[in-house]
């Protein structure tokens, strides 16, 4: 066992090294290219025994990667922002030919303006794209969940996407603990050859699936996806076991007798947390809910955690323009909704392009999450910080 | 048409696990004409078969070619590649 | 070396593209890729865009593919074979696969001159193993037979219609080959089905040599260019013999015509056959005409006939 100071993009890189992965395609972008670097550098060293394809763009990258995954290899991308907004047709594509591509996305915002920093738009785009969203909130998290991520995605045949935020976990130096190499292994063997491109097999993959079969084809994604609960339930579990670090599907933070509570994705949530402590030392009942597992969204979880609470503010960190409400919103009330007796839900709006949230935000945040309960209504979708 | 499958049932992916199953698909329907071979003037040099654009062209046991109406489109380009105009186009029905 | 085939006799009677598929009556693209598929043989996994052939022979569940093939999408065609590539030499070094077969990506003009030049030129400058074929019918005929930068200059097509104020098609065609050169690859060739030992034995060619290579293959097309469904493997020859599909390889840089024309013929005997050409004025042809007699001094071929 080591322990070394790595940044989250390199706690990526070191466990994409400790799983063995068979080929790398992918195409550097601010603010993944460090983990990219990394990588260059294991193979080129002998570190890591890969095939390290220098993509010309990541739409090929995501293209390349699907080729190499239906061969039966071990296969790990990264990108962000206008990198995964140009993979978008791919990423459709690997989750409909059940490709267990693992890839991690550093949060970034999409342009227009051009923004370089940390938002959620990148992944909220893609929440249709029938691949499995992992969110992290530290390197060593990004170092677990990506052999995870290889495990999971490897069994459900599904790709699966780790979202770290940019420069706030991609870049921050956190010790990270990395398992000795065999007991990694265990954890995560070589993957089995379970190719179905090959000599061996004359298949036709990829074909032209008509309107009388595109329906079915479709819906062995959606029901493959719900089915992958257990599996990313049980992935967790053992390694809990074998390393002694567990993440569930939701993060709680005091919130067992909580009355209000914030719903956070990502790194807001640490400071989420320190003024939440910092209320409850006042006497206030709130709590933290982090969302890790965004897809499939933990319906159960949430019903579970947050169905007797007074008020709940959610935290958005991308904008829906024009819709109902802005995504994390939406998919927190859509599973409320059913329930028959449920919180006051509030929206709120933080971070967008890097927009720094200090504790100061989040105290306001759940100060307006009482005001509303008081007022017996949620209010429309308050911008925290926007300057008018 | 055999009866359509389950999502339970279909390979994951859409993938076609049967190598060259548009066999099954009769193209007979298409034809306006249909290649008529003479065997006596056939000089198996075999132009009819590898420019044939459907695969329809079989060889028979003695070296000479004939078409597998099956799938056969009538398209004429082994009539015109015959230079011993051992293949004439009949119109169909 | 591989030794190429010198007559039909010699070809392999296995048919790797089955029968059944939907390509239109006359398709001279399907005459060439069963004419690929016999010279590249069983130990190969075929890519191929979204396009004619895509389209024609993957329709669920029928399949006439009888060789390992997958589609992912239109400009991808190049990136998808790299990734394939790429992983069977990874899985053969670390010994978790023996098997070694030839990865040929196939395109139409569409998937390559255009929305998929990027990724063939990323292939291709990254020097995979492996065999690009563009099968080029002039258009994107798939979707109705609309323009590409392989439509000829002055060609009708739907979004190059002859009108008032055009005469079709503004440009050449841009060369395929020359721009796979620049990258330096070791070989690259024009091919037609109307001369399949040609074809084939450039296939062969482009399969053994180590790194990429790049084969061209001009595909009459009788829905798009609009002539007699018959008419496919003439009017291929009829390209060739003007001059204006000259037939030839580059292998490291060096070019060498491989079938010879003598006596060319005059591009009128091309054109007239095509409805895709039938508003062109005198002053069109000549200038296609210059074309063609340029193409026979680059290339060496006949002067025409008189």
């Amino acid at each position: 066992m080591k322990r070394l100071g790595l940044s989250g993009n390199y706690a990526v890189a070191y466990a994409v090294k400790m799983a063995d992965v068979d080929v790398i395609a992918a195409y550097p972008i601010t603010p993944q290219t460090t983990i990219v670097e990394k990588l260059s550098e294991f193979v080129a060293n002998g570190e890591l025994e890969a095939e390290y394809i220098n993509v010309e763009s990541e739409h090929s990258a995501m293209s390349a990667c699907v080729g190499a995954s239906l061969t039966g290899a071990r296969v790990f991308t990264a990108t962000s922002s206008q990198g995964l907004a140009y993979m978008h047709e791919v990423l459709f594509m690997a989750s409909g030919l059940r490709t267990p591509i693992v890839m991690a996305n550093v949060n970034r915002a999409l342009s227009a303006p051009l923004n370089i920093w940390n938002d959620h738009s990148d992944a909220m785009a893609e929440r249709d794209a029938g691949w499995i969203q992992l969110w992290v909130t530290s390197a060593q998290e990004a170092f677990d969940t990506t052999l995870e991520a290889f495990k999971i995605a490897e069994d459900v045949l599904l790709p699966v996407m780790v979202n770290l935020d940019g420069y706030i976990v991609s870049h921050t130096y956190e010790p990270v603990v990395l398992p000795d190499e065999d007991l990694v292994r265990g954890f995560v063997p070589s993957r089995p050859l379970q190719n179905r491109v090959s000599p061996k097999f004359a298949y036709s993959i990829g074909v032209v699936g008509p309107p009388e079969a595109y329906y079915e084809m479709k819906y062995q994604v959606v029901d493959a996806i719900e089915k992958s609960r257990e599996k990313i339930r049980d992935v967790d579990k053992e390694f809990g076991e074998r390393f002694g670090r567990e993440y569930k599907f939701v993060n709680e933070y005091m919130m067992e007798d909580a009355e209000y509570a914030l719903v956070t994705m990502g790194a807001l949530t640490g400071t989420a947390k320190v003024v939440a402590s910092g209320l409850r030392k006042e006497g206030e009942k709130v709590g933290v809910l982090s969302i890790r597992c965004f897809r499939p969204f933990p319906k159960e979880e949430i019903v579970a955690l947050l169905g007797d609470l007074k008020g709940v503010g959610v935290v958005d960190r991308a904008v829906t323009p024009g819709g109902p409400s802005n995504p994390l919103f939406a998919e927190v009330a859509t599973t409320l909704y059913e329930r028959g007796s449920r919180p006051l839900l509030q929206s709120f709006v933080a971070g967008l392009g890097g927009r720094d949230v200090p504790a100061d935000d989040f105290k306001s945040m759940f100060g307006l999450v009482k005001d509303v309960v008081r007022e017996g209504k949620s209010r429309p979708c308050i911008y925290v910080g926007l300057r008018e | 048409m055999s009866r359509l499958k389950g999502w339970k049932e279909i390979p994951i992916g859409g993938t076609i696990v049967e190598p060259g199953s548009s066999v099954e698909f009769d193209v007979s329907s298409w034809r306006t004409f249909r290649p008529v071979f003479d065997k006596k003037k056939c000089t198996k040099c075999g132009m009819c078969w590898i420019f044939c654009p459907e695969g329809a062209i079989k060889i028979n046991d003695d070296g000479t070619y004939d078409v597998n109406l099956s799938y056969c489109k009538g398209c004429g380009i082994c009539q015109k590649a015959c230079a011993v105009k051992a293949i004439t186009m009949v119109k169909e029905g | 070396m591989t030794l190429g085939f010198r007559t039909i006799k010699e070809v392999p009677k296995d048919e790797f593209l089955a029968p059944g598929h939907r390509m239109c009556a006359g398709c001279t693209a399907a005459t060439a890729i069963r004419q690929v598929l016999k010279a590249a043989g069983r130990n190969i996994i075929v890519t191929t865009a979204t396009g004619c052939l895509e389209v024609a022979t993957s329709y669920f569940p029928q399949t006439a593919w009888r060789v390992p093939w997958v589609h992912l999408g239109f400009e991808n065609t190049a990136a998808l074979a790299s990734g394939i590539e790429s992983a069977m030499k990874a899985l053969r070094r670390k010994k978790k696969s023996e098997e070694n077969p030839h990865v040929i990506a196939i395109g139409g003009d569409g998937g390559t001159f255009d929305i998929g030049l990027q990724a063939l030129s990323g292939a291709l400058e990254r020097g995979h193993d492996f065999l690009y074929i563009c099968y080029d019918n002039e258009a994107y005929m798939n979707t109705g037979i609309q323009r590409s930068s392989a439509t000829p200059y002055c060609a009708a097509t739907t979004t190059s219609p002859p009108g008032k104020r055009s005469m079709g098609q503004k440009t050449q065609k841009k060369d395929l080959v020359g721009i796979a050169v620049a990258h330096e690859i070791p070989y690259a060739a024009t091919a037609c089905p109307s001369y399949p030992i040609d074809l084939m034995n450039k296939v062969k060619k482009g399969l053994e040599v180590e790194g990429p290579a790049l084969l061209h293959i001009l595909t009459p097309c009788p829905t798009g260019w609009r002539f007699d469904i018959s008419l496919g493997i003439e009017l291929g020859k009829m390209a060739v013999l003007t001059g204006l599909w000259p037939l030839y390889e580059v292998e490291n840089g060096v070019t060498r015509l491989t079938v010879q024309v003598p006596k060319r013929e005059p591009v009128k005997k091309y054109l007239e056959l095509q409805g895709r050409f039938r508003h062109l004025t005198e002053e069109e042809i000549n200038r296609i005409q210059e074309r063609a007699d340029r193409l026979a001094l680059k290339f060496g071929m006949g002067p025409l006939r008189q």
